[in-house]
């Protein structure tokens, strides 16, 4: 190591480098430029049309915006409580689902039909819809008389139904990938079935998928904002609510917005951490 | 007192007959190299051993134990056994050395620090316990296969089984690899190693097992099979090599 730094590069790559400098440099101002001209047209374009300004008003109103928040922000308390639930649920859940879908075992049939059953079911369902079952047929079920149930509760049991339908099915497909051999070799140092999995294969499943169960994961964040639908004042309803004493829908950019800042970091998040992943347990490549 | 014992062991895939009544009894520190064409069963013969294979029929005995009894538990017997694969062995999201102490450290309940301990010290012993963090891929081919091997005897197991661990490696590793069993052999190890390299099981093995279509045509000692072959088919596969 010590002689590769001693040593002085070549003139032909010192060259080399310069050359990539100067490229990179080319390349960061050619994306400033084409940035700023085609944030330039977005701007003209939407001064030209006629509606515009009245579309302005009634979407992006700071004034509205300001009055809005403190609904907005308290019932975006609510998103972010049933989210944290959900992930929780859905990961314990959907994990359970996509070990039942892997055994082989004859004995199982019945639990492994029920968990195919299960996972067609709900992913072909409209998550509003099941809402809708969850949030008005559990309290139902109590008849004329019973407690009621919290949102956050009968909004977690319908992402939670819904959700991990989806999530089991990545993990599935991601422990499908593990080469066998893996298992194998697992086995032949003496460890048990469900040591295998935990040990050898679920993380090097997880790996491999975490792109799409980010993907999921995200999705799940911006559908809390469906509870809504239950009454509930979240921050979509909170939203609505200013919205329908200002006539102006600014709020619902307001809420929108958050979803996006809260779904941002998560993003970037496993962008990051799996890109360490990489870096840490592979060798190195251009391509 | 033998450590393996098989009696007329018969396999097949589907229609396919693949070990045809093998008999073969092991006796401690032997070393013994089964050679044979491709498809001749040799790591079916290596995986039934480990109960990674059913076998149709026949018996295994692992010291007093019938291990082809259904009522044996397979997870204690591949803990007694220690076994390495043609390639792939190590798992990639483990470093080296969890790699190593896993076995230790789930299967046989060793604390945490004892395992690593015994982990370094056998790294240290091939030479890469400088790479005890390091995650396989990081690793030669040569590396990564003496590291499973270090895993498989990490539990001092009674039998080692090697199953054509040389194979997929590039030629200039196969002699790393292949010297870490010799030291393992004349250590009292004892070994039942599938391979391709002649002239490592002229040198190395106690005895040669010469598989042919699922069937032990022929076995002795090296000087024996290789010097003076008696069966027609064992000299049509040495021919191969030599020539």
């Amino acid at each position: 190591m010590t002689n590769e730094t001693a040593r002085q590069p070549s003139s032909i790559e010192l060259d080399r480098r310069a050359f990539r400098r100067r490229q990179s440099t080319r390349s960061v101002l050619l994306s400033i430029g084409s940035t700023l001209i085609f944030a330039l047209l977005v701007v003209l374009t939407l001064s030209v049309l006629p509606g515009w300004p009245r579309v302005r008003d009634s979407f992006f109103d700071l004034g509205t915006a300001a009055e809005a928040w403190p609904r907005v922000a308290q019932g975006f308390l609510l998103n972010l409580r049933v989210l944290l639930y959900s992930v929780v649920t859905v990961s314990i859940f959907g994990m359970a689902l996509a070990l039942l879908r892997t055994l082989r075992s004859p004995v199982l049939f019945p639990l492994r039909a029920l968990a195919t059953g299960y996972t067609d079911l709900f992913r072909g369902t409209p998550l509003i819809v099941v809402l809708y079952i969850v949030g008005f047929g559990i309290p139902g079920l109590q008849g004329s008389q019973g407690v009621i149930i919290p949102t956050e509760v009968l909004g977690t049991i319908a992402i939670t139904l819904t959700y991990s339908a989806y999530v089991s099915e990545v993990l599935r497909a991601g422990i499908e990938s593990v080469h066998p051999s893996q298992r194998l070799a697992a086995r032949s140092l003496g460890l048990s079935h469900g040591q295998s999995m935990r040990i050898v294969v679920i993380p090097q499943a997880i790996r491999k998928v975490s792109p799409a169960l980010m993907n999921d994961f995200v999705s799940m964040q911006k559908d809390v904002g469906l509870i809504s639908i239950l009454g509930a004042v979240d921050a979509v309803r909170g939203a609505g609510i200013v919205v329908s004493q200002t006539y102006n829908y600014t709020p619902y950019v307001l809420a929108g917005l958050l979803f996006v800042l809260l779904a941002i970091p998560t993003i970037r998040l496993t962008d990051w951490f799996t890109a360490r992943q990489r870096k840490r347990e592979q060798m190195g490549s251009i391509v | 007192m033998s450590v393996l014992r098989l009696e007329s062991i018969y396999k097949s895939y589907g229609d396919t007959p693949v070990l045809r009544g093998i008999d073969l009894e092991v006796a401690a520190h032997e070393v013994i190299a089964v050679i044979g064409a491709s498809g001749s069963g040799k790591s079916t013969l290596l995986r039934t051993i480990n109960l990674l294979e059913s076998i149709d029929d026949g018996q295994i005995w692992l010291g007093e134990q019938d291990i082809s009894d259904p009522r044996t538990k397979p997870d204690a017997v591949r803990a007694r056994i220690g076994f390495v694969f043609q390639h792939l062995n190590l798992f990639p999201h483990l470093s080296v050395l969890d790699n190593v102490t896993l076995a230790l450290r789930h299967v046989l309940r060793v604390p945490a620090a004892t395992a690593s301990e015994r982990g370094l010290a056998l790294l240290d012993r091939i030479g890469l316990a400088d790479k005890a963090q390091e995650f396989p891929d990081r690793l030669s081919g040569g590396q990564q296969q003496r590291a499973a091997i270090v895993r498989a005897i990490a539990t001092t197991p009674e039998l080692l089984l090697l199953d054509e661990i040389t194979s997929a490696l590039d030629p200039e590793l196969v002699g790393e690899v292949l010297e870490l069993v010799r030291e393992l052999g004349a250590e009292g190890t004892t070994i039942i190693m599938a391979t391709h390299e002649m002239a490592f099981a002229r040198d190395v093995a106690s005895r040669v097992v010469f598989l042919d279509n699922g069937v032990i045509a022929e076995q002795g000692t090296p000087a024996q099979v290789f010097g003076s072959p008696q069966n027609a088919r064992t000299k049509e596969f040495l021919a191969r090599f030599t020539a």
